[in-house]
């Protein structure tokens, strides 16, 4: 900074720029403010209290001692008086017939020594003084017309009495003297309208002022010639700014960017020392008095509330003042040795006195537990020590393929800290690696908590392997019961099995596969089961599969174990989900409890027979359909309801069963019949986490079942599915569920960003999307650049140089040679 | 593929449209239809003023680099993100977004201005291609219906185009009633935002975004809003500008008094002033101006008195070359429902006016770009840098004459649009428009701004006689504008109105 003036060069400066004549008093008014504010700060107390204003307020201003305050607006101009109980109107400034736009107010302010003194800033460019002092109505003293646009802000100096400064739409600022009729310098901010302008509260020379572009300036008010520094603080509007009351280097700013930013002036290029981020864009910033860290917001547009800050604390308010119903225009701390009391004026035609007690405090209500899961089953979670200290203590079972990594958080206690103390754990598991076969749960192996989904492979090979169209509605059942067997998911197998049964045509069916219809008679529902395989299964693996189904009851709780499922007891699930969906009691029992949509035959007595028979007499499908997707209710619910009823189930009554059943079946069942049954079971799917079978089963039933589900619920699932597939970057599945979803709005998905943009090989020029003729050298564009020949087909080609060919034969060609095959020079890659 | 098959253009229906028959046979007999430019970019426009002015650009701001150089540069980045790095490459970038694969007219005549043209583009870009609320066949099917509003030909074509290209829902181009219900719903913003936006009010938010099958989101509302003040303005500028269609399109499919009016071009006014008093008479009352503003200062009273007298006088303006009633049919009324729902004075004579619209409890900078930006993110920062650059451009001269401060004269021609829109500025005294705009040029800006698709080659030539093309369209680049700023800004009032 320039200081060309020393300090006791100031009545010399004084006398010669701005006609001040009485320096002594000056030192000694400086004085005498202390002294009285530091009495004055006893006798303020206050409780929210509010009144209604006639008209919207556009600002306010407090008198020096707390003891009035004037709100001024575009229709409204008046001071109230702060009293125990309530607002009283003490004074309507807004006199004569016909009120003139000079009273239309953008800013008022009270002069902070001179309690008889107030300005206006007009929105048609006028700076007004007003005298209370006036023995007549009209208390107006001084008029400047200088602005030629609306006059944004007016500012006193804090211990000069004549001294005002004023920043206009128009770029410039001006300081008057009130003795004087028109302003004594000018300041022209060679950039766009002036936002705010404020004197620094220590620096006797210095204002700030904020601009339209987001640039702050320091004006040394001795210097209208040029400032003293210039910064960008926000991208967008600066609308306001305000200095710290103690500390002189600070300048707190608050822009259309929805930010707070606080500034270090004191060094040589201004520092941001702390940001804020709010949720609106910031319209009036003020610091608290006494209370170093804490400023109050309110915002321009949208949100109605005010917030006071601690700096230190950015992402959560300290307190809220929740009271008005449209923004809040003006801010100001009621006495500026009192951070108790706040006053606020506000679009809604209320003005308010707020009281910190009666603040509401955010951090109170917020949840302090945080928790996110990565993509790969990972888990963080976070939440206050001393919740995370008890839950340690405990000893919780977290499983021993799980790492934890506590992290500790910690903050250092400060005295004049007024938050609750917070210290925080974060702790990340992390999934096993190659969890293999997703899970004792199978299917539906996302569900089951904490680390449940810990490998995701499944998903992967699934999405890869499953055929979505393309073939007969029963190949694509078949091959993806195939593939989800291969994947150890019986139960979805089993489910694609079904649904190639229902919706098949009788008689597609009977020439479709199966070699088993012989041996087991007309029975539908077996087709696809070798009855060889199922008896041998059962006969040989029954108590082995029972112990691996406890073994995996445990492994399913304790979520962990790779090595165990790998092995036999995956098969021996198969066969074990098979004769489960068919018949097993025990298992329609356990639904009876988790799944509200049974019927009421299900929740007779859960003999094996009797039951038995009362499915006889009904039409089989509905149930079959119900025990199909009976596995999938919960991993373990499954799991354990097999674990403990699967002992009853012989291999030998299991094949009876299975025959008395063939023939109570109907033949013919329109596919029609299945179709609530179906619906229901997608949205089971859909529910535990296996959004993939739902969408896969969707898109193979087509117009099938469509008509069953309603579109939203669709849409759904496809942008789930869309977005699980790219999160695992298989970006040819989710386009071709793109492409064949019917939903309009996935349709469209993969017609964004999706312009190819082609330039003519030889002109350069940009080909328009007719063919490949370009119509500006009238050459084909695509020519292989090795043979010479058009290709048809997979045309590829450099990307630096635009020449390229057939693949094979770039491939051949950038096999031996660098450069390009044209002979254009460039070096080309082939990767 | 051929993209522009377009099944309803239907071609031989209307080789002269019926509004013209009228005119010509009707009224003036005798006078042929002459001197049109309807081979080039604009039919108002001397199709080598725009070449020439484009050459100049690119050899101006890369004297070395010729354009097909720049493009080169594109497709060696390959993504269209580079624009931001490398500003001047905007027209090439236009060319590659463009359906035809090169610079449509509209794009060739804003190149006059180089600077704002970027602004424009990547504005565009950003509402029909970037990410948004909005799918966007919505985008362009909600472009189509606010063009059709004015009989916009040019960019119901264009973006009928672009909407097979998408392919999805074509039976919704067969019309509005073919649409679905969303879409149809909007329609009713559509007509009074193109026509009398001061009618909005929250009600008309609440109808729309009221729950239920066909609700809109705040999100989808504002980017809806958005596009519709675009294209109404767009209109304006095309109608302003008398942009031809591209050559893709049949050139005998329409009438070209769609997009010029009836062409007479009366000789007699042209030689009726010498061209250096009309200017001189302006550059002088602009210093005067300026000096008085130093001098005295107007009264509140006269203010006000000033204000409501270019508001009522903007009433006279205009309205009489044509008959109110009048409604054009045309190709593109399938897209419009209530097509008697056009422009009516803000101040209507002797009745209850809609109150004031005060700039200075509602403005874009401060109110507007906020919401905006809130529920349709970046959207705010684009369109504040188009009005901006629409707003500070300037080459620092007028006419033949250099170095002159045309601010004054710009703020004019944005406060007067707003004015009619009755939108005030308490800062601005409105004298200064009737003391900077004369009279043709008012029947100009109240036709462009107001019911754009009247606008005719005579109302084009009749002003500022001896000032250059590319600042006539300077002037329609600011009334457009300021157009959908005044759209924008009753549309977001009335948003902010159901918000609170």
């Amino acid at each position: 900074m320039c200081r060309r003036y020393q300090k006791h060069n100031l009545i010399q400066f004084l006398q010669d720029h701005l006609n001040i004549r009485l320096p002594l008093e000056l030192v000694v008014m400086e004085k005498m403010t202390r002294v009285s504010t530091a009495l004055g700060s006893a006798a303020v107390g206050g409780k929210t209290m509010f009144c209604h204003l006639d008209a919207p307020a556009n600002a306010i201003s407090v008198c020096r001692d707390a003891g009035q305050v004037v709100v001024a607006g575009r229709n409204i101009f008046k001071i109230y008086a702060l009293e125990e109980e309530g607002f009283t109107e003490r004074l309507n400034l807004r006199v004569g017939r016909k009120p003139s736009l000079n009273f239309s107010c953008a800013d008022v302010m009270w002069h902070q020594m001179d309690e008889n003194l107030l300005a206006t800033a007009a929105t048609n460019g006028a700076v007004v003084t007003w005298n209370l002092g006036r023995p007549c109505r009209n208390k107006q003293e001084q008029l400047f017309t200088e602005h030629k646009r609306t006059v944004n802000k007016v500012c006193f100096h804090p211990t000069e009495v004549h001294m005002l400064l004023s920043g206009s739409q128009d770029g410039f600022m001006k300081c008057f003297d009130l003795r004087k009729k028109e302003s004594v310098s000018t300041f022209s901010g060679q950039s766009e309208s002036v936002r705010d302008v404020q004197f620094s509260m220590k620096d006797y020379f210095t204002f700030a002022a904020s601009f339209e572009n987001g640039n702050v300036q320091l004006w040394d008010i001795r210097r209208p010639d040029r400032y003293e520094r210039m910064f960008t603080a926000h991208t967008g509007p600066v609308f306001c700014c305000d200095w710290h009351p103690d500390d002189r280097g600070w300048l707190a700013t608050g822009g259309r960017d929805k930010m707070v930013k606080v500034w270090d002036m004191t060094t040589n290029r201004a520092k941001e020392v702390y940001c804020v981020q709010t949720i609106a864009s910031v319209a009036r910033v003020k610091w608290r008095p006494e209370k170093k860290y804490h400023l109050a917001t309110c915002s321009m547009m949208v949100d109605h509330n005010i917030y006071v800050w601690d700096v230190r604390r950015p992402y959560i308010p300290f307190a809220t003042f929740e009271e008005h119903k449209d923004v809040t225009t003006g801010i100001v701390w009621r006495h500026q040795h009192d951070p108790q009391v706040l006053l606020s004026g506000s679009k809604d035609s209320t003005l308010y006195q707020h009281a910190f007690k009666d603040a509401s405090r955010p951090v109170d209500r917020a949840n302090p537990e945080g928790l996110c899961f990565g993509l790969l089953g990972d888990l963080a979670f976070a939440a206050k020590e001393s919740l995370m200290a008890g839950e340690a203590g405990r000893k919780p079972g977290y499983p021993g393929g799980d790492r934890r990594y506590p992290i500790f958080f910690f903050k250092k206690p400060d005295v004049t800290e007024q938050f609750a103390q917070v210290s925080s754990v974060l702790s990340v598991f992390e999934a096993p690696a190659g969890g293999g076969g997703g899970g004792g749960g199978g299917g539906g192996g996302v569900v089951g908590g904490v680390g449940a989904g810990s490998c995701m492979d499944w998903f992967v090979e699934t999405a890869r392997l499953y055929l979505l169209s393309g073939k007969p509605f029963a190949e694509l059942c078949d091959h993806n019961a195939k593939v989800a067997k291969q994947l150890n998911r019986p139960q979805v197998s089993t489910t694609w099995t079904m649904l190639r049964i229902m919706f098949s045509e009788p008689a597609n069916l009977g020439s479709s596969t199966n070699h088993n219809i012989g041996k087991l008679g007309t029975l539908p529902l077996l087709n696809s089961f070798s009855m060889k395989e199922l008896s041998s299964g059962l006969n040989e693996r029954n108590k082995e599969s029972r112990q691996d189904n406890i073994h995996n009851l445990e492994i399913n709780v304790n979520n962990n174990d790779v090595d165990n499922e790998e092995t036999e007891g995956s098969e021996g699930q198969a066969e074990y989900v098979f004769g489960d969906a068919e018949l097993d009691d025990d298992d329609l029992y356990s639904m009876e409890h988790d799944n509200q949509t049974e019927e009421p035959e299900y929740t007779l007595p859960q003999e094996a027979f009797p039951l038995r028979h009362e499915i006889m007499e009904q039409p089989a499908a509905p149930e079959l359909l119900e025990k199909a997707e009976s596995p999938h209710v919960s991993g373990s619910e499954a799991e354990s309801s097999t674990g403990g009823g699967g002992a009853c189930l012989t291999p030998s009554e299991s094949v009876s069963l299975i025959s008395v059943s063939q023939l109570l079946f109907p033949p013919h069942l329109p596919p029609a019949f299945f179709g609530p049954v179906v619906k229901e079971m997608l949205a089971h799917y859909a529910e535990q986490g296996d959004v993939q079978m739902a969408v896969s089963v969707l898109i193979v039933l087509g117009e099938r079942i469509r008509k069953e589900i309603d579109d939203l619920t669709q849409e759904h699932w496809y942008m789930s599915y869309i977005d699980l597939l790219q999160r695992f970057e298989l970006w040819n599945v989710s386009n071709e569920v793109i492409k064949l979803s019917t939903c309009a709005a996935i349709g469209c998905l993969n017609q964004t960003s999706t312009t190819l943009h082609i330039n003519c090989s030889n002109c350069k020029r940009p080909m328009n999307n007719r063919g490949w003729i370009c119509d500006r050298c009238r050459q084909c564009a695509s020519v292989c650049a090795v043979c010479h020949h058009v290709v048809r087909g997979l045309f590829v080609w450099c990307q630096g140089c635009g020449h390229g060919g057939h693949l094979e034969h770039m491939r051949s060609w950038l096999r031996d040679n660098t450069h390009c095959p044209t002979g254009c020079g460039h070096l080309c890659e082939y990767t | 593929m051929n993209v522009n098959a377009d099944p309803h253009a239907s071609p031989s229906t209307y080789p002269i449209c019926s509004v013209c028959q009228k005119m010509i046979f009707d009224k003036e007999p005798s006078r042929s239809i002459h001197r049109l430019y309807s081979t080039g970019p604009s039919s108002f426009i001397p199709e080598e003023e725009v070449r020439d002015s484009i050459r100049h650009t690119h050899t101006r701001t890369h004297t070395n680099s010729l354009p097909f150089f720049l493009c080169i540069q594109i497709v060696e980045a390959w993504s269209l993100d580079m624009w931001v790095v490398e500003p001047h490459a905007e027209l090439l970038l236009a060319e590659l977004c463009s359906p035809t694969g090169r610079l449509d007219h509209l794009t060739q005549v804003m190149g006059l201005h180089p600077h704002y043209l970027q602004a424009f583009l990547r504005c565009q870009f950003y509402l029909l291609r970037r990410d948004g609320p909005l799918p966007l066949h919505y985008r362009h099917y909600i472009a189509i219906m606010a063009a059709a509003r004015h009989q916009c030909w040019f960019l119901v074509l264009l973006h009928v185009q672009e909407f097979y290209r998408i392919g999805v829902c074509l039976e919704w181009l067969k019309g509005l009633q073919y649409a679905n219900e969303k879409l149809r719903n909007l329609n009713t913003l559509n007509k009074i935002l193109a026509h009398r936006p001061w009618l909005i009010t929250k009600e008309h938010i609440e109808a729309l975004l009221k729950t239920g099958e066909n609700s809109w989101s705040l999100a989808e509302l504002v980017h809806a809003v958005v596009l519709l003040a675009h294209f109404h303005a767009l209109a304006s500028f095309i109608f302003g500008s008398g942009i031809n269609p591209d050559t893709l399109t049949p050139v005998s499919s329409y009438c070209t008094c769609e997009l010029t009016g009836f062409g007479q071009l009366e000789q007699d006014i042209l030689l009726s002033k010498s061209p250096e008093s009309e200017l001189e008479s302006l550059l002088e009352r602009m210093r005067r101006l300026r000096e008085e503003k130093e001098e005295e200062e107007a009264s509140e009273e006269e203010m006000v008195i000033r204000f409501e007298k270019e508001k009522k006088e903007s009433l006279f303006v205009g309205s009489t070359d044509f008959d109110d009633q009048m409604i054009s049919p045309s190709r593109v009324s399938r897209f419009v429902e209530d097509a008697a729902f056009g422009y009516q004075d803000f101040a209507r004579r002797g009745e209850d006016n809609p109150p004031t619209f005060r700039a200075q409890d509602y403005s874009w900078e401060d109110h507007g770009f906020s919401l905006v930006n809130r529920l349709y993110s970046d959207i705010g920062l684009l369109l504040d840098e188009k009005f901006r650059t629409a707003c500070d451009l300037t080459y620092y001269n007028m006419a033949s004459r250099e170095g002159v401060d045309t601010s004054m004269l710009r703020r004019a021609l944005f406060n007067y649009v707003h004015c009619m829109y009755g939108i005030r500025y308490d800062d601005y005294d409105y004298g200064e428009v009737n003391q900077l705009l004369e009279r043709n040029l008012k029947v100009y800006i109240k036709t462009v701004t107001c019911y754009p698709e009247r606008t005719t080659r005579r109302m084009y030539d009749r002003y500022w006689h001896q000032f250059r093309h590319s600042e006539k369209v300077h002037v329609n680049l600011l009334l457009m504008e300021a157009r959908m700023q005044a759209e924008l800004l009753y549309a977001l009032r009335a948003i902010t109105q159901y918000m609170t």
